[in-house]
């Protein structure tokens, strides 16, 4: 079984060289820091390797990760769908790789490659107009909720509220407080979404808007959307779209034709850039005709088939990250769209409904299904009538070799199993997942015990987590690793 | 299509299994009426070639490889080993999500808890976060810490910060009801006016935020700023724009800073026209559980093996949603794991004396320009890879203008952010730059008239 490798600083020996530069003189040139700003060196402690050790650490710790590339990896609301491979390479390309300072004549490509991922996620989500800046969903969030608050002061009054359904993902209510609201929460309906009625109970004068992922994280589409948005705007609310699950409306429905004021979107979801362990990430944001000149500073701009960026606009609400934003996130992005093109963008979301809906029709008889609602592109079991808990199955499918759901959440779900398989795998590893989970389920049974001291086939077994968050080791320390 | 796996045959299959007719049923649970099936005007599919040949095409119509280039600002251009670009694009590294099922990711653990310990090493602070997601939101997100932590809000920014920084920090904190002041420079030497900066400071003043090196390349008397801020019992907020020079100069925490954040970009990522690059955040131990993003921890399994877990999270938004110390969740994981490629590649040595080296290059500029008569350097002490060089009577626009027929990119003219610095030119030198580049330079400003 493969192990952990010795932290790099446990095998760090002085005088071991891992770089290799010229040595160039400067006649003339000194020192012109004062001696109190200059530092002595780096820590003692400070890796010292040779090469070929530092390619077996990384190389060592690349086995101990499982990947997209490894195997199916059905994270509920993460969309790991495959990452193409020339989309690295294009990404890679060093003709692309311009100082972000270029002079825009000097650049045109690059402003191009913006502009024209700009335009085809507009067509794609029907909206009014886009930034890329954001760097992940959640500064998405953040960028369009900055985008109401600065909309609805023009209008002369902020509001205070922001209605979050009880199904909605932690950085919905985050990102609106550090907008400057107070959030509400609303309870779901026995169906799964939000209620017209109960809504209209929360809508007050106060509210400036509503947060919605749609489809939710159930994988439930709110079917009431349209009248959802006609009351908020009746009320001088907007609509915000969490569009994370965009994967399962591809060339289905635009957002922008149901009613929705501000949506931003993950290419890290649903336009197939890799997760890179946890980002980076790119969220655009779309917004309404109404909201564009509220949009984050710089835009691109078009004219005369010249390429030019707009960094004053007097209603917008500023700038929300360095330079363009993740250009290179937004380089991969755009190559997938060109790969897909007219022809097979619909088809991505209907695989994966397809898929999702027939890994709920073969476990519906062995797991507890908490809503019965038709589902897109994903599906929430619970963990109820079974004899271990949703943490058990989870580890128990390590030991098959398969990457678990997301599990306990979205929080209303007891033990909850979010399940989403993604266009990007085949009917036999869906299959044999299915057959996975089944045999898992009937052990659960038989031979409790076996899922409760599952993994026992990785690197580690179930690591303390009370232990690191009581003893904090945050970094590493000689006299802690004796 | 080659991402899409299923066949005819097997989507058939499955809408049988489904008891439905046809694909379209899949999605009825989407209101009637609601412009389902929308034509979408994108253009064809391209192959592979196709799209090969369509990114070339982007990068035929960027011109900026053809000039030899001075920029700095905030993005630098420094050498990537070969085995930082090898070990770092691995699947296994470009392709997993955040390690939420921690057996099966200790890989990407160890590497970012590995990044975690040199960035402390690196700032001398105590700890250090996964990484956030650019200088100029770690610079936020450290103004957000030091008023949660001190129950004030009044914050002070000194102009010399990176003027993108400054605006991200005001697009952040636009409706938090902050008090802001901002703190000038000396035009002597380009260091904060720490008279200012005392007369500024008072009992509600949360933090100063400074950079050093600042904006203008200059190095910033640190431990005096921290001195003055914590005499009135604010916290002191040091943004490192250039990564590199963490290893030449004293640290924040030698310095007695209290939160360090940054840009380190410089570790290994290319300047990528701006993004991604990483975004640092380290602090003293005080600060730990109202930092902001993922930290990585060190702990044990069952069978007490070492292994690694995200850990703190009773801070972040997925457990505290409205509550949370800050609405992150991706952050720039690969970035960091990149960074630490290339920092354990280079090690202690290399990066000693590459730091050096960049600092040398400069003031290599700096001697050989005491020569030039059209312009002089402004600020010829405390820089490190960056120095402002000022024109006696040409506007900086301009001479950038006409190197630039010359193909050299000689710098940031610094009237972008600073209305009232026409003549001044921000240039920067790495280990990019040899000898007969920075000849050239000289030479071009020397035939300037």
């Amino acid at each position: 079984m493969r192990t952990l490798p010795p932290p790099l600083f446990e095998k760090s020996r002085p005088g071991k060289i891992g770089y290799s530069f010229p040595e160039i003189q400067f006649p003339g040139a000194d020192v012109a820091v004062e001696s109190g700003s200059l530092r002595n060196g780096l820590p003692d402690e400070f890796p010292q390797l040779s090469e070929v050790e530092i390619v077996r650490h990384y190389t060592a710790l690349a086995h101990l990760n499982y990947s997209v590339d490894e195997g199916f990896y059905p994270l509920g609301s993460c969309t790991m769908k495959y990452n193409p491979k020339i989309n690295e390479k294009i990404a890679a390309q060093e003709t692309l790789n311009a100082h972000p300072y270029a002079p825009h004549e000097l650049v045109q490509g690059n402003l191009e490659i913006l502009h024209l991922l700009a335009d085809y996620l507009i067509k794609i989500t029907g909206f009014g107009g886009i930034s890329l800046n954001p760097g992940a969903g959640a500064h998405g969030e953040f960028t369009g909720m900055l985008v109401i608050r600065k909309y609805l002061e023009g209008k002369g009054d902020p509001r205070k509220m922001v209605l979050i359904p009880d199904s909605a993902h932690g950085t919905n209510p985050a990102s609106a407080v550090f907008a400057g609201y107070e959030t509400r929460e609303i309870p779901s309906s026995n169906e799964g979404i939000i209620d017209v009625e109960t809504l209209k109970r929360y809508l007050t004068p106060e509210v400036a808007a509503l947060m919605m992922t749609n489809p939710n994280t159930l994988g439930v589409f709110e079917k009431n959307i349209k009248k959802i948005a006609d009351l908020l705007h009746q009320n001088g609310s907007l609509l915000y779209m969490d569009g994370a699950n965009l994967n399962a409306l591809l060339g289905i429905v635009r957002p922008g034709d149901l009613g929705v004021d501000v949506l931003h979107m993950n290419l890290h979801k649903t336009f197939a850039t890799p997760h890179g362990g946890g980002g980076p990430g790119s969220g655009p944001v779309a917004v309404a005709a109404h909201l564009v000149p509220y949009l984050p500073v710089p835009t691109i701009n078009l004219s005369n088939g010249t390429y030019t960026v707009e960094y004053d606009r007097k209603q917008s609400i500023g700038r929300v990250k360095n330079f363009y934003g993740q250009f290179l996130v937004i380089v991969r992005a755009l190559a997938y769209i060109m790969s897909l093109g007219r022809d097979h963008l619909r088809r991505v979301t209907e695989d994966a409904v397809l898929n999702a809906n027939y890994i709920r029709k073969k476990l519906a008889d062995h797991l507890d299904l908490p809503y019965s609602s038709p589902t897109l592109h994903e599906v929430v079991f619970s963990d109820k009538n079974l004899k271990v808990k949703t943490l058990d199955i989870a580890k128990r499918l390590l030991d098959a070799g398969i990457h678990p759901f997301t599990i306990y959440f979205p929080l209303i779900v007891h033990g909850a199993m979010m399940i989403e398989p993604t266009e990007t795998e085949s009917k036999e590893t869906i299959d044999q997942f299915i057959a996975t989970m089944i045999r898992i389920i009937g052990e659960a049974e038989t031979d409790p015990d076996l899922l409760r001291n599952a993994p026992t086939q990785t690197p580690v077994r179930r690591l303390d987590e009370t232990l690191a968050a009581r003893k904090m080791m945050l970094k590493w320390r000689r006299e802690e690793n004796a | 299509m080659r991402y899409l796996p299923l066949t005819e045959q097997e989507r058939k299959e499955i809408q049988g299994q489904l008891g439905i007719g046809g694909i379209d049923e899949l999605f009825t649970c989407i209101e009637e009426g609601s412009c389902l099936f929308p034509a979408i005007d994108l253009p064809p599919a391209l192959s592979e070639p196709e799209l090969l040949q369509r990114f070339a095409a982007f990068g035929e119509k960027n011109r900026f490889q053809h000039y030899t280039s001075f920029l700095g600002a905030g993005s630098y251009r420094h050498f990537i080993p070969e085995v930082v670009q090898y070990l770092s694009t691995k699947g296994e590294f470009v392709t997993p999500y955040t390690p939420y099922q921690p057996e099966v990711s200790q890989g990407n653990l160890q590497a970012m808890f590995e990044y975690q310990t040199m960035i402390t090493m690196l700032t001398g602070m105590d700890i250090a976060n996964a990484s956030l997601y650019d200088g100029g939101t770690a610079a936020a997100e450290g103004v957000l810490l030091a008023v949660r932590k001190s129950g004030k809000k009044r914050i002070l920014v000194s102009s010399s910060v990176h003027p993108e920084y400054q605006e991200i920090i005001r697009t952040y904190c636009q409706n938090l009801n902050y008090n802001f002041g901002e703190i000038g420079f000396q035009n002597g030497d380009g260091k904060v006016n720490l008279q200012e900066l005392q007369s500024q400071l008072n009992g509600e003043t949360a933090g100063f935020l400074f950079q050093s090196p600042n904006f203008f390349g200059v190095v910033e008397e640190s431990r005096k700023i921290g001195e003055i801020v914590h005499n009135s019992q604010s916290f002191a907020i040091q943004v490192v724009a250039e990564a590199m020079s963490l290893p030449f100069l004293t640290t924040p925490g030698a310095n007695d800073i209290d939160i360090a954040v940054g840009e380190a970009q410089s570790f290994g990522l290319p300047m990528a026209f701006g993004g991604p690059s990483l975004g640092f955040m380290a602090v003293k131990e005080m600060f730990l559980r109202q930092m902001p993003g993922r930290v990585v921890g060190q702990t044990v399994d069952i069978d007490g093996k070492r292994g690694y877990v995200l850990t703190l999270s009773t801070r972040e938004q997925h457990i505290k949603r409205e509550k949370a110390t800050s609405n992150i969740c991706s952050n720039q994981a690969w970035c960091a794991v990149r960074a630490a490629m290339y920092l354990s590649t280079m090690g202690k040595q290399g990066l000693e004396s590459l730091s050096r080296h960049n600092h040398m290059a400069a003031s290599y500029f700096v001697h050989k320009a005491a020569a030039l008569s059209q312009a002089s350097v402004k600020y010829s002490r405390d820089y490190f890879n960056e120095v402002v060089l000022e024109f006696h009577t040409l506007a900086a626009k301009d001479a950038v203008d006409r190197l630039r027929e010359k193909s050299i990119l000689a710098g940031v003219p610094l009237s972008w952010f600073y209305p009232g610095k026409e003549r001044e030119l921000l240039i920067n030198f790495t280990e990019m730059h040899d000898h007969a580049d920075i000849e050239r330079l000289l030479k071009a400003l020397g035939e300037l008239k």
